[in-house]
């Protein structure tokens, strides 16, 4: 019965967060957008940037509540789902989560509520300023949920007290200084820039195939594809670091990532494999030579652990158990989001090209493509890579340190988790539905014709 | 073990006090706006007037529990963890209340037909309506005591929560919430909102006064007296006997001012009433979680306090800019005019 609750709780989880995810990166992104349209207004006093700052502001606003109302549960769940967790990690993990609400949500939702309302209440330059702040404030939040979703899979700068049973802070400086969130971070800002940007891309693409709002739309569309090009760039560049990170901290996931049974030198890409985990092998195994030593330390001939060895090793550190996250979905979760990031490369180089040569409009199949594969594969990249991060993490919560078995909140019997996993995943469907159809309506009906900040307020208050 | 009150570990017990006050008196008028709503407004305009008084602020305001929680979390893990999982299906339909609540805000005008936006009225009632009753029960059941075992698990269920003395003071801040919310808007609103709001706090006061006084009282005995905590709730009906005055006076700033100080006399009794316990055992006094042996280690408390002593002020400066940008009343005038 204890186990039906661990495993409630951990489908509430990952559906919760992977939920709130598909907000968040473009939120990450967005606002940085519409800050500089707005600052291009402001310097410019050209009207197409006022109407395009209306036009992704609202989006943006759509967008952002459903990322708030989230949020909210994700707080509160390590306590109400993982009391047993939440009393073994909370002297490190519960600093970051506060420091984030006192650095950033307060700076968001203040400064975003100056945004929404101060059209006219404000000076032009002020207001400006509250969406750079929001931005900014985006920033700090994801900066700080990293710090403590990092020091889980990469425990640094703790001691476990044995009086206490619990893992208590020892050093904070190494915690927010660990590679581990220094390559997390940097891959997160840059894929919420690649996110919002292909979003972007795709609702531009729609209004140029129909030739509507060309103006608006067409520097829209290159907004968001150097946004695109310069967030897959840096996601690209970000996550063959993190690969390396994380090569080296746990190399258990690499090699499940890999379906890497054996240690190899050099060791190989996998482009497809067929697993057969009865004999710990693949049964069929496509695969580029030395792609992986590449990936994994930049040299064309070093070893790569398999996940035979690894397991074995954890065995004998950790005793008896199995240690080798899912591979089913490690290994295709980190084949989507890197094909995903490919993609999204791709669209982000041919919108930046098609615009420099002003041909955009006359490439119709790049703006289906832009419109259906370019926003299909931000949400796909980033749901895989989350998921692809968490469970390849497991058995443990905390790596090699704490194991997801048993620190679910023994006192919660399956009966309430049942009640909240289907209540949350019962609201968020259909929350789904007024938030789609609000954001295809705006994204629809395009922007509106205002010259002045006047204009705008009256159409932002609730 | 006697451990003065001068040490860290109570300086974060008063931290999280202020915060939960600070999130009472601010979201509690958000609170009282959204479940006068229905009631007041009494069409589509007059309820984007009421919508708008809050408009800007609200999640600000919301923040402040999320800071609650964080704090706790950071500075009090056992606190959290024993008090979030005991809550589980209180808390779950907090959130579910919080989330229809946080959507509705932003999305009732962006749609003009009369269908949606009834339905989103609803969820505003119900979103603001049934967290302001939740919390009263919450804190009745810490004031309390709840079935903490010897592992510092809650092992109560969800039942034991319903007692009639946490329902009263639920009972208590709903009501009290809808009366600070009626003052709210006769400061922010202006026309027909004005009139209806001042109309509605008179009675409201009255009713409010009179939960209050049980709740309190109740509360008093409940915490087996304890002197300070005694005067505190005795200060917190005579504020609000206050509040009668100045309403019928048509005082109506000063009302609020009031009702503001009822909250935050009234929270601040429960945790001094439960200081240094943070989660009162009702199976075996020793059992309970107290400040000093739920919180996390000093060298989190210390960064932590660094922390909240740069940052705590200079978020109390920004809110309260903001307020002072969005002082003027809020009329029809105001809302009318726009297209969605
Ligand atoms: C990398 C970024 C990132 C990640 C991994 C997460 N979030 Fe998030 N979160 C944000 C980035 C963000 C944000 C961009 O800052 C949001 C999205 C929309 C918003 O308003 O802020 C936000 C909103 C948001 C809110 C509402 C804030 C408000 O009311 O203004 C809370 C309480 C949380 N988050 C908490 C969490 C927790 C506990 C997470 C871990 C499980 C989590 N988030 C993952
Ligand atoms: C927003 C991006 C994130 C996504 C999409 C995500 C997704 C997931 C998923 C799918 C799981 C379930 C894994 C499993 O049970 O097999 C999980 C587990 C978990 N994640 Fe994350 N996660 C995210 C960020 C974070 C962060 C930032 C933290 C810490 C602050 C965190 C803490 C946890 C914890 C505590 C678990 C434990 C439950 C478990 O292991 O099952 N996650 N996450
Ligand atoms: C282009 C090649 C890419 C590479 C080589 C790459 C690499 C990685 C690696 C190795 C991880 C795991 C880190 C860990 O276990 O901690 C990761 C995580 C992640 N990836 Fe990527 N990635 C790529 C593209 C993308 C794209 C396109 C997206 C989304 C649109 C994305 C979203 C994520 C997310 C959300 C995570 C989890 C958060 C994090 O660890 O920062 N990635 N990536």
């Amino acid at each position: 019965m204890e186990d039906l609750a661990l495993l409630l709780a951990r489908w509430q989880f990952g559906i919760v967060t992977v939920y709130h995810w598909l907000f968040v990166p473009i939120t990450l992104g967005i606002t940085w957008m519409v800050a500089i349209m707005e600052t291009s207004w402001l310097r410019t006093k050209n009207p197409v940037y006022l109407r395009m700052t209306k036009f992704w502001g609202k989006l943006m606003l759509i967008n952002f509540a459903i990322g708030v109302v989230t949020g909210i549960v994700q707080e509160f769940q390590f306590g109400m789902n993982w009391s047993t967790y939440s009393r073994f990690v909370g002297d490190i993990f519960g600093a970051p989560l506060a420091i984030e609400a006192l650095l950033a949500f307060f700076i968001e939702s203040t400064f975003l509520g100056l945004w929404i309302f101060g059209w006219k209440k404000l000076s032009p330059k002020v207001h400006v300023l509250t969406i750079w702040i929001v931005a900014f404030g985006t920033m700090a939040s994801a900066f700080w949920i990293l710090v403590a979703g990092s020091w889980m899979q990469y425990p640094v700068g703790y001691v476990l007290n044995p009086v206490t049973g619990r893992a208590e802070m020892a050093n904070f400086f190494e915690i927010i200084t660990s590679k581990m969130l220094w390559a997390q971070f940097p891959h997160t800002i840059f894929v919420g820039f690649a996110t919002a940007g292909s979003l972007m891309l795709g609702v531009s693409a729609w209004h140029l195939m129909r030739k509507q709002h060309i103006e608006v739309m067409r520097t829209s569309a290159a907004f968001a594809s150097v946004a695109l090009l310069v967030g897959s760039l840096g996601v690209a560049m970000t996550g063959h670091w993190l690969g390396q990170v994380m090569v080296e901290v746990q190399p258990m996931k690499m090699a499940a990532a890999e379906a890497l049974w054996e240690d190899e030198q050099p060791a190989a890409f996998s482009l497809f494999a067929v697993g057969d985990k009865e004999n710990n092998r693949n049964a069929i195994n496509v695969a580029i030579p030395a792609g992986l030593s590449l990936l994994s330390c930049n040299n064309l001939d070093c070893e790569v652990r398999g996940i035979n060895s690894l397991q074995a090793e954890m065995v004998e550190n950790h005793g008896p158990g199995d240690y080798i996250p899912n591979l089913f979905v490690t290994y295709w979760g980190f084949r989507l989001m890197v094909g995903s990031g490919t993609l999204m490369l791709i669209i982000g180089a041919l919108g930046v090209w098609f615009h420099l040569r002003g041909t955009l409009l006359k490439r119709r199949w790049f703006l289906v493509g832009a419109l259906w594969i370019g926003i299909a594969a931000g949400f796909l990249g980033n749901a895989t890579g989350w998921i692809f991060t968490e469970m390849g993490r497991q058995p443990w919560v905390v790596y090699e340190v704490l194991l997801t078995r048993g620190t679910n909140s023994p006192t919660v019997p399956a009966g309430w988790v049942w009640i909240s996993l289907i209540g949350f995943s019962v609201l968020y469907g259909l929350l789904a539905i007024p938030a789609i159809y609000l954001f295809v309506k705006f994204a629809k009906a395009g922007p509106g014709e205002e010259t002045s900040n006047e204009d705008v307020a009256a159409s932002m208050v609730y | 073990m006697e451990q003065g009150i001068l040490n860290l570990e109570t300086l974060w017990f008063v931290l999280i006090a202020v915060l939960w006050i600070g999130f009472f008196f601010l979201e509690g008028f958000d609170f009282g706006v959204g479940i006068l709503l229905p009631f007041i407004g009494k069409d589509d305009t007059d309820r984007r007037v009421m919508i708008n008084t809050i408009g800007p602020t609200w999640d600000g305001n919301e923040v402040w529990l999320l800071t609650a929680g964080g704090a706790m979390f950071a500075a009090f893990p056992e606190w959290y963890a024993t008090m979030f999982s005991g809550f589980f299906l209180a808390f779950f339909l907090l959130l579910v209340a919080l989330i229809v609540r946080g959507v509705a805000f932003e999305y009732r005008s962006k749609n003009p037909t009369a269908a949606w936006r009834t339905m989103w009225d609803g969820a505003i009632f119900i979103g603001s309506a049934v967290p302001a009753l939740l919390f009263g029960v919450t804190f009745g059941n810490l004031v309390r005591g709840m079935e903490i075992d010897a592992t510092g698990e809650y092992v109560g269920g969800f039942w034991a929560l319903l007692n009639p003395y946490a329902l009263a003071m639920g009972v208590a801040s709903l009501v009290l919430f809808t009366l600070h919310g009626a003052l709210f808007l006769s400061m922010k609103a202006k026309g027909d909102v004005y009139d209806r709001a001042v109309a509605v706090a008179k009675p409201l006061s009255v009713a409010a006064t009179a939960v209050m006084a049980v709740a309190m009282i109740w509360s008093y005995i409940q915490a087996d007296g304890g002197t300070v905590p005694g005067l505190l709730p005795i200060a917190a009906i005579g504020l609000l006997g206050a509040v009668i005055w100045l309403v019928y006076s048509k005082l109506f700033s000063w009302a609020f001012v009031f009702t503001g100080l009822t909250i935050v006399t009234a929270v601040a009794a429960i945790f001094i009433g439960m200081y240094p316990n943070v989660m009162t055992s009702t199976i075996d006094p020793a059992y309970s979680l107290t400040v000093f042996s739920a919180s996390s280690t000093t060298m989190t408390l210390q960064i932590m306090s660094v922390v909240a002593l740069i940052f705590v002020p200079i978020v109390l400066c920004y809110q309260a800019w903001s307020y002072w940008v969005f002082r003027k009343r809020v009329g029809r005038e105001d809302v009318t005019s726009s297209v969605y």
